[in-house]
């Protein structure tokens, strides 16, 4: 199960959590996995955040395993 | 402020020190920001012309009076390889460019904190100016963190604690 980690809004609609498992073969299915377990709230955000994995952007067809580093970023506002 | 730490590894406590070697400075620090020393260090012989911009966190934010505190967090170190990128596109559009420097804050900070610093240092004060817009500007829009804010409010609007207003979708550094 990919390990799945949650930056700025992102972590209010998963209960708070930093870092959660979730399970799934490819990025999509991973987002999925999310949205069953946190309910609509996330799967909202997932349409406004960008995926990245192992710290390089990727996208939904991106292929995910045990080893793998999936980050959720939702719009970003440093500076 | 939120009761949950950051998903990425925590940053070094300690005040950044300038490179031992190198022309680029890139850091986060969850300590203050040494600006007066990133400055110095952004100074040398070739250089007759040193911009510093500082980023520092004001008491109001759109729709929000009475801001007391920010709080920011980073996706670590992918925050920092695309910082180390926005320092590579700068001086490959300004390459007469020295010593530059992007420092960025993490963790709770107060109003007037600086949240960011950069400095950079050329020959001539044009591309010192052009390339220091260009670091923070592309920072702001390239680098994923996240900023928490806690306001006050005032008789006309309550307070609270949220993410910042001014989000915005996270874009690539452009070569």
């Amino acid at each position: 199960m990919p390990r799945v980690l949650l930056f700025g809004p992102a972590r209010d609609v998963a209960g708070g959590a930093s870092r959660t498992d979730l399970a799934g073969a490819t990025v999509k299915d991973v987002l999925a996995d999310g949205s069953a377990r946190y309910g609509p709230v996330f799967a909202d955000l997932c349409h406004h955040a960008q995926v990245w994995v192992n710290g390089e952007p990727a996208d939904e067809a991106t292929a995910v395993g045990d080893a793998d580093e999936v980050a959720l970023l939702p719009p970003v506002s440093g500076g | 402020m939120t009761g949950t730490a950051p998903a990425g590894q925590p940053a070094p406590t300690r005040e950044p020190a300038p490179p031992a070697q190198g022309n680029t400075w890139v850091a986060l620090s969850a300590a203050p920001l040494p600006v007066d020393e990133i400055a110095r260090w952004a100074k040398e012989p070739p250089s007759g012309a040193v911009v510093l911009f500082c980023g520092c966190v004001r008491d109001h934010s759109p729709g929000r009076t009475g801001v007391v505190a920010l709080e920011y967090e980073a996706y670590d170190g992918p925050a920092l390889r695309r910082m180390e990128e926005v320092a590579d596109a700068a001086r490959r559009r300004w390459p007469a460019v020295g010593r530059l420097a992007i420092v960025h804050r993490v963790g709770l900070l107060q109003v007037s904190d600086d949240a960011v610093a950069v400095a950079v240092a050329s020959p001539h004060r044009d591309d010192a100016f052009e390339a220091a817009r260009y670091c923070i500007d592309t920072v702001k829009a390239t680098v994923p963190l996240w900023k928490r804010e806690r306001w006050t409010g005032d008789a006309d609007s309550p307070g609270g604690e949220d993410w910042g207003t001014c989000a915005h979708d996270l874009e690539a550094v452009e070569p």
